[in-house]
């Protein structure tokens, strides 16, 4: 999971080839039948299918006459118009979540790094294992969970947490499920193993000994944590943040499970015109769009953030 | 307060545990849970009669065993696709090797709903019928990147000098590979797999553009959460997560036994 955004770090020698003759033909092609079933795959199912989307985003007409192409980009505006309450809904939620993972995960991915000892593999384990359950069934358990008068909205309420978020409209009233809580509650929850598995591996990777040394120079744990291990953990919180805000994005799932019709993302607009209203054309400008949006976020947050070694 | 401070990393850190992990209880507790009306949400009285009778509801273990078949296949499809793949890219200098990575690192960078809103369009234009192919082909298409980048981590750590030792000892390529290569990158191709049939059985924003009226029993799950959740849902999920936990700790106890045996 670590390795999934970062490219490689330590590039092997190539492997020589045997030094008897020089490298026939029928070799030097190997890599290329090696490539060759793979890229095809990705080449027909994953960048044919945008050009065919970019196409049907650009045309016009209905179902039932059938859609050509006009180039009429108006779709677009037409459609950003429209639905833009629901695409910064989603990028709110989606960042929102995120910094949560952040939050949270942090603790303890550098619990399990530094902290556990010989409870580290079982901590692991209990990272991971709520995977296996179907994340739609977990996600319904929040349901139960949010439920009004439930456990969890008692407690909210009695701290007097509700009166605030609901000033703040993250919630209503004394409830919690069918509000922007519950939906980015759970996007929190379906994303949290993607933050914390990079998180732990690039903490892990660092020399305990950098720790001792800046404790040698008086630095309090605070700014070992400020100076030393925040720095380092970096690729770990660059890889972290975007495994777990480009999936939150699209996502509908949250949004559909446990909010209302007002926390409706871009996603559930999306999957609602494409497979209910049958307005392709305005389906895949959406998409577009959302993907648009998503790639130059990530790209200048890549850049800013400074790790070169990503992407 | 003292203590607190000294180990709020720890308090943090196991709040956070508890944060995911109490879903899963939640799951498991509702399965023994005798459910007034159609919605399993609110307890109401304990009862074994959902794990007595698992498949009784319509459609529920089709639409499991659909999505066990399906994950098996995809997970073939990808695991096979993405090991040649990743052994090409770390093994052979070659042209267009930085315009590949970027093919394969796209389909991780993008949000789930574009790529199954575009593959939707491709199969629309073509005709195809949505269906079980339909969804193998858009499984093996996202699970393949993630192959890609496991096994890839596992062959770039390898040591090439093995493959040169066994060629001094006059080991053929096919014998080489076979008897050095393969064993030594097993691990992360088994990553691959296992992250392939995980990624595939629990999809479902893709599959729920591609399906058509193929229930997947991540389609059945969502179907139900608007008509009524059978308690048996909670049954199977509680199963799955048990079946896991043990399969990880029989792993774990293995490589703790292998690591014994080859130290002595």
């Amino acid at each position: 999971m670590s390795a999934t955004l970062t490219k490689e770090e330590t590039p092997t020698p190539p492997i020589e080839e045997p030094p008897v003759r020089k490298a026939s033909a029928r070799k030097r092609l190997v890599p290329y039948w090696l490539l060759l079933p793979g890229i095809v795959w990705l080449l027909v199912f994953f960048a044919l299918p945008m050009v065919y989307q970019a196409s049907t985003s650009i045309q016009t007409g209905s179902l039932e006459k059938g859609f050509e192409v006009t180039w009429h980009f108006q779709t677009y505006w037409e459609a950003f118009q429209e639905y833009w309450p629901q695409f910064v809904r989603s990028l709110l939620y989606a960042g929102t979540a995120t910094l949560l993972c952040l939050l949270l995960g942090y603790p303890l991915a550098y619990l399990i790094a530094f902290k556990a000892g010989r409870w580290r593999n079982l901590l692991l384990v209990l990272v991971i294992a709520p995977f296996f359950t179907s994340f739609l069934i977990r996600t319904l358990a929040w349901k139960t969970i949010l439920a009004d008068g439930g456990p969890v909205v008692d407690v909210l309420n009695t701290l007097h947490v509700l009166d605030v978020t609901s000033w703040l409209g993250w919630t209503e009233g004394d409830r919690v499920l069918a509000t922007p809580m519950a939906v980015v509650c759970g996007l929190t929850y379906n994303f949290l193993p993607f933050m914390i598995l990079p998180l732990y591996t690039s903490l892990e990777r660092i020399d305990g000994r950098l720790h001792e040394a800046a404790k040698d120079l008086y630095a309090s744990p605070a700014t070992t944590f400020r100076k030393v291990t925040f720095p380092l953990s970096m690729p770990g919180v660059v890889s972290g943040t975007l495994l777990t805000f480009i999936p939150a994005s699209g996502d509908y799932v949250n949004a559909e499970l446990l909010g209302s019709t007002d926390t409706k993302m871009v996603g559930s607009v999306i999957q609602s015109q494409f497979l209910r209203v049958l307005d392709y054309p305005t389906a895949a400008a959406l998409s577009f769009i959302l993907m648009a949006i998503v790639l130059i976020m990530v790209t200048v947050y890549i850049r800013r953030a400074g790790t070169e070694d990503l992407v | 307060m003292r203590w607190i401070r000294k180990n709020l990393v720890v308090i943090a850190g196991l709040l956070t545990l508890a944060y995911m992990i109490v879903p899963n209880i939640v799951v498991m507790v509702f399965s023994f849970n005798k459910p007034n009306g159609r919605f399993n949400y609110a307890w109401q009285r304990f009862s074994v009669d959902a794990w007595k009778d698992p498949c009784g509801v319509a459609d529920l273990c089709d639409s499991l065993t659909l999505s066990l078949q399906l994950a098996a296949w995809a997970t073939l499809g990808a695991t096979v696709l993405g090991t040649m793949i990743a052994f090409a890219l770390v093994r052979y200098r070659f042209r267009a090797r930085g315009a590949i990575n970027s093919l394969i690192f796209l389909p991780m960078s993008m949000p789930e709903v574009v790529m199954a809103a575009s593959l939707l369009t491709l199969f629309l234009n073509m005709g195809a019928e949505l269906g079980f192919w339909t969804v193998l082909i858009a499984h093996i298409m996202f699970c393949l990147s993630f192959v890609v980048v496991a096994v890839k981590a596992r062959v770039m750590s390898m040591d090439p000098r093995l493959e040169e030792a066994a060629r001094d000892l006059y080991a053929g390529p096919v014998q080489t590979f076979v008897r050095v290569t393969l064993p030594i990158a097993a691990p992360g191709i088994a990553a691959g797999a296992l992250l392939a049939f995980a990624l595939s059985f629990d999809d479902f924003i893709i599959t729920n553009f591609n399906s058509g009226s193929t229930v997947t029993f991540p389609m059945f799950v969502w179907g139900s959460a608007q008509r009524g959740t059978p308690v048996q849902i909670n049954v199977i999920g509680t199963a799955m997560f048990v079946i896991a936990v043990l399969v990880v700790v029989a792993g774990q106890i293995i490589t703790n036994r292998r690591k014994k045996t080859a130290t002595t």
